[in-house]
């Protein structure tokens, strides 16, 4: 499935807006994404979220991903 | 049990009424507790000594004439801290008490425990510091400058590609975006390019940061403290100090205000460590002038930002450079700022980049929406400038310009249903829109953005013998959660709102509850109430069937009875909650329901705000004549409580906008760390703001709610900028716009 990266996560991907990673979950893609880029330990070490479709999911590893589903690497951000 | 956290369209009897607040007695009558109301036998007092520098070196640090000092039970400095080197909690003590050096004026070098203030007051004198001055910088612009003093040593950029081998104030750099902007901007008719800047805030709570802690022997701790998230605290506090999170029990006050600065841990560790050492409780009680300079303020910015569009309205390109202060300690502020500047708007080419700056202040904290109020000042002001270069109404460029469901957001991913659109058209047709305005005067519009979170949150429901509900929550109250919690589980069992009553549990009687932050409140605590009193329902229906002898299948729940269904149970009168809840010792004991949830799909949040202003140009004063706030609220449970929150945001923003501004002089010291020179609005600086609640079901939320508590901030820093550039007939870029700034705006214009 193609994953899309923002903003300095990319710098963690060799430059890279899109990447090609097989999973079916949340917990799947970000696992199989850290041994593919050992730079991503960094980002996630700081917080990682996931947008599926639009949705943010911050702390939900075995939500799943549907095929053909947007996905995005986003920050885990902060609200006040 | 799984539970479904799809919207459902449910029709309510009491969500959405407007009740009394179950804390409204207790804090007019000054029966609530507040972080510095815990008292505790054979209690200590704690001071922390703070650097007079903005940047020096501990040379030399003697703390032995004060720990001799009779009455004097501890004292610390980093030295009698756990060493979290190269841990990733090393920023967040180093914060909390300074090790080698000091990073801004304020920061703590020592702290000391004695039997009384007067005795606190005494060591803290007799503590020796030596410090070595070294050069600071305060201001964004000139801490990214090649040749500015470094901040920290051993800080590398992130973001950017190769990896840098020298040291950099510029902590973070990030791009957001899509498309091609230089072909964005050839496309465009009017291209408007313009710098701004604001100045460093406060959130300006009222209650100042307060903790009673108390570490025992055997490892055991309990700390009352005022926080917006006690589970947090208990794991932060637990990992600095090396204490077993179960042993350590953290109770959060009733709270005086936090707006995202009492997220973070300040005095706390320290406290719990002075009475760790001490054998005995200790209060801290910061002052005002230890709260605005040394808890976490939000940044100050500066910004360039270029929007290009065609004559029709259509925005071809929007570029944003976004620099923010983080203070001394890494963040993510500039990088917030970069994600939600354009997100407004639907634009096939846009690019933000923002840089995350260190600097000798504070370390910078959440102030709710944290980053976007900043972003849309410069966003938002550029807009009516291309309104007004294409002659154009600035609402109706918006609305041609909105984001909807489809867009592609500017920070990446495609929205669902979204509410900018609606809140843009509502505030196209409010009377607002149509109120004449007098000489002096003018009127600006800005819309806003904001994320949202939800996150991981436990609720308990407990029925009495008598029929009244114990609803344990573990989310903090800080904006009038438990009636809405109250009428959530009310609504849910069937019952009136006054047999509900709400209770913030300690860390040690309920799972985890993240902090109430990112609007998450009512949206997490919600969902857990929901859930729980949908299980307490399930466990009456099996009580109800057991008293009458019948499978479960045959009982259902309706207006706060059970009712067994079908015609060979036409002989079975109701069982209502208060009967079942009565019979509950012979039926199988206590009656309860749970849930643990992780609240994730919040939606994000839009607002459009209006605003009238009178300039005085010969003294260049504001004043606010009119004010309305519009905004999607998905559901609003307690309309009072979601008006309060769109109010708070609106009069926050117009003392941001207004008034406030950290002042640094050159020696890099805070200049007005009090109230007196640091003006936040009182209620004569303040119009009654109006409010629009807009009800755009969130499809994530089983009664469609979405956050309200933070994007109501978001845009008045611009709304207000652009009513008072157009009410002083000069573009206004720097905030606050203080008299002294619109009259020297007022006057170089009237020069050129």
């Amino acid at each position: 499935m193609q994953v899309n990266l923002t903003g300095s996560l990319r710098s963690a991907v060799n430059g890279e807006e899109v990447v090609e990673i097989k999973a079916d979950t949340i917990r799947e893609l970000l696992s199989r994404l850290l041994e593919t880029y050992p730079a991503m330990k960094d980002h996630m070490d700081t917080g990682i979220a996931v947008s599926i479709d639009g949705e943010i999911y911050r702390d939900s590893p075995s939500k799943k991903l549907p095929a053909g589903s947007e996905v995005f690497l986003l920050p885990r951000l902060q609200g006040g | 049990m799984t539970h479904d956290q799809s919207f459902t369209n449910q029709k309510f009897k009491l969500v959405g009424s407007r009740v009394n607040r179950p804390d409204g007695v207790d804090k007019v009558t000054g029966r609530a507790k507040y972080g510095a109301d815990a008292a505790a036998p054979g209690q200590l007092v704690a001071l922390f000594l703070r650097s007079p520098h903005a940047h020096a070196k501990i040379k030399k640090l003697d703390t032995s004439r004060a720990e001799k000092l009779a009455g004097v039970k501890a004292v610390i400095t980093s030295a009698d801290l756990p060493d979290h080197t190269n841990g990733a909690q090393l920023d967040v003590l180093e914060n909390c008490m300074a090790r080698d050096r000091v990073l801004y004026d304020g920061h703590a070098v020592a702290a000391v425990a004695a039997i009384d203030r007067e005795t606190a007051k005494k060591a803290l004198k007799l503590i020796k510091v030596s410090y070595e001055k070294l050069p600071h910088v305060t201001d964004v612009d000139e801490a990214m400058k090649s040749d500015a003093p470094l901040v920290r040593e051993n800080i590398f950029t992130r973001g950017v590609d190769p990896k840098p081998t020298k040291p950099s104030n510029i902590c973070k750099v990030s791009t957001f975006g899509h498309g091609d902007i230089e072909a964005g901007f050839n496309e465009a008719d009017v291209i408007i390019e313009k710098s701004f800047k604001t100045e460093q805030t406060h959130q300006g709570y009222i209650e100042p940061h307060a903790c009673l802690a108390s570490v025992g022997p055997d490892g055991n701790g309990e700390l009352w403290v005022t926080t917006q998230g006690h589970y947090t605290y208990r794991t932060v506090c637990s990992a600095l100090l090396g204490m077993d999170m179960a042993k350590l029990k953290v109770t959060s006050s009733e709270i005086g205000g936090g707006f995202g600065g009492k997220t973070h841990v300040w005095i706390e560790p320290i406290a719990l460590a002075l009475s760790r050492k001490a054998n005995r409780p200790v209060k801290a009680v910061m002052t005002r002038d230890e709260v605005f300079k040394a808890s976490g303020p939000t940044c100050s910015t500066s910004m360039d930002i270029k929007i290009g569009a065609k004559k029709d309205g259509t925005i071809t390109a929007g570029s944003a450079h976004i620099r923010y202060q983080d203070g001394a300690f890494r963040g993510q502020w500039g990088q917030l700022g970069a994600m939600t500047a354009f997100a407004c708007y639907d634009l096939k080419n846009v690019q933000s980049v923002g840089y995350d700056v260190l600097v000798n202040r504070p370390k910078v904290a959440a102030y709710r929406a944290p980053s976007a109020p900043m972003a849309a000042f410069g966003v938002e002001s550029t807009v009516d400038l291309v309104a007004k270069a294409i002659g154009m109404d600035p609402v109706a460029l918006r609305i041609k310009n909105a984001a909807k469901e489809g867009t592609r957001a500017s920070y990446g991913p495609t929205y669902g249903p979204i509410g900018i659109g609606p809140t843009l058209e509502a505030a196209k047709n409010h009377p607002h829109m149509r109120a004449k305005l007098k000489k002096n005067q003018g009127r600006g519009m800005a819309c806003g953005f904001w994320f949202n979170f939800g996150g991981q949150t436990c609720s308990d429901i407990n029925i009495s013998a008598d029929g009244t509900v114990n609803l344990t929550l573990g989310t903090v109250d800080v904006g009038g959660s438990r009636a809405s919690m109250s009428l959530i589980c009310a609504e849910e069992l069937g019952i009136p709102y006054d047999q509900v009553k709400a209770n913030i549990a300690d860390t040690s009687s309920l799972g985890h509850n993240d902090t109430t932050e990112g609007s998450r409140g009512t949206f997490s605590s919600g969902m857990a109430t929901i859930f729980a009193a949908r299980e307490a329902i399930e466990e009456m229906k099996e009580r109800a069937a057991q008293t009458w002898d019948i499978p479960v299948e045959e009982v259902e729940w309706v207006e706060g009875e059970a009712r067994a269904v079908g015609k060979k149970n036409d002989n079975l009168p109701p069982l209502t909650l208060k009967e079942i809840a009565g019979r509950a010792a012979a039926t199988g004991g206590p009656i309860a329901g749970h849930n643990e949830v992780v609240a994730d799909g919040a939606g994000v949040s839009f607002a459009s705000h209006i605003c009238d202003v009178e300039v005085d140009p010969e003294t260049g004063g504001t004043k606010i004549i009119r004010y309305t706030v519009i905004q999607d609220a998905g559901k609003a449970i307690n309309p009072d409580y979601v008006e309060g929150q769109f109010q708070g945001g609106a009069a926050q923003g117009i003392g941001w906008a207004l008034n406030e501004e950290y002042i640094y002089g050159d020696d890099g010291r805070l200049q007005n760390a009090g109230f007196l020179d640091y003006r936040i609005p009182v209620c004569s600086d303040l119009p009654f703001i109006d409010t629009e609640i807009l009800e755009i079901p969130n499809p994530n939320h089983p009664y469609g709610i979405r956050g309200v508590g933070e994007t109501s901030i978001v845009p008045p820093l611009a709304a207000i900028g652009n009513a008072v550039s157009n009410a002083a007939g000069v573009r206004m870029t720097h905030v606050p716009m203080s008299p002294p700034r619109i009259l020297k705006a007022i006057e170089e214009a009237a020069e050129a």
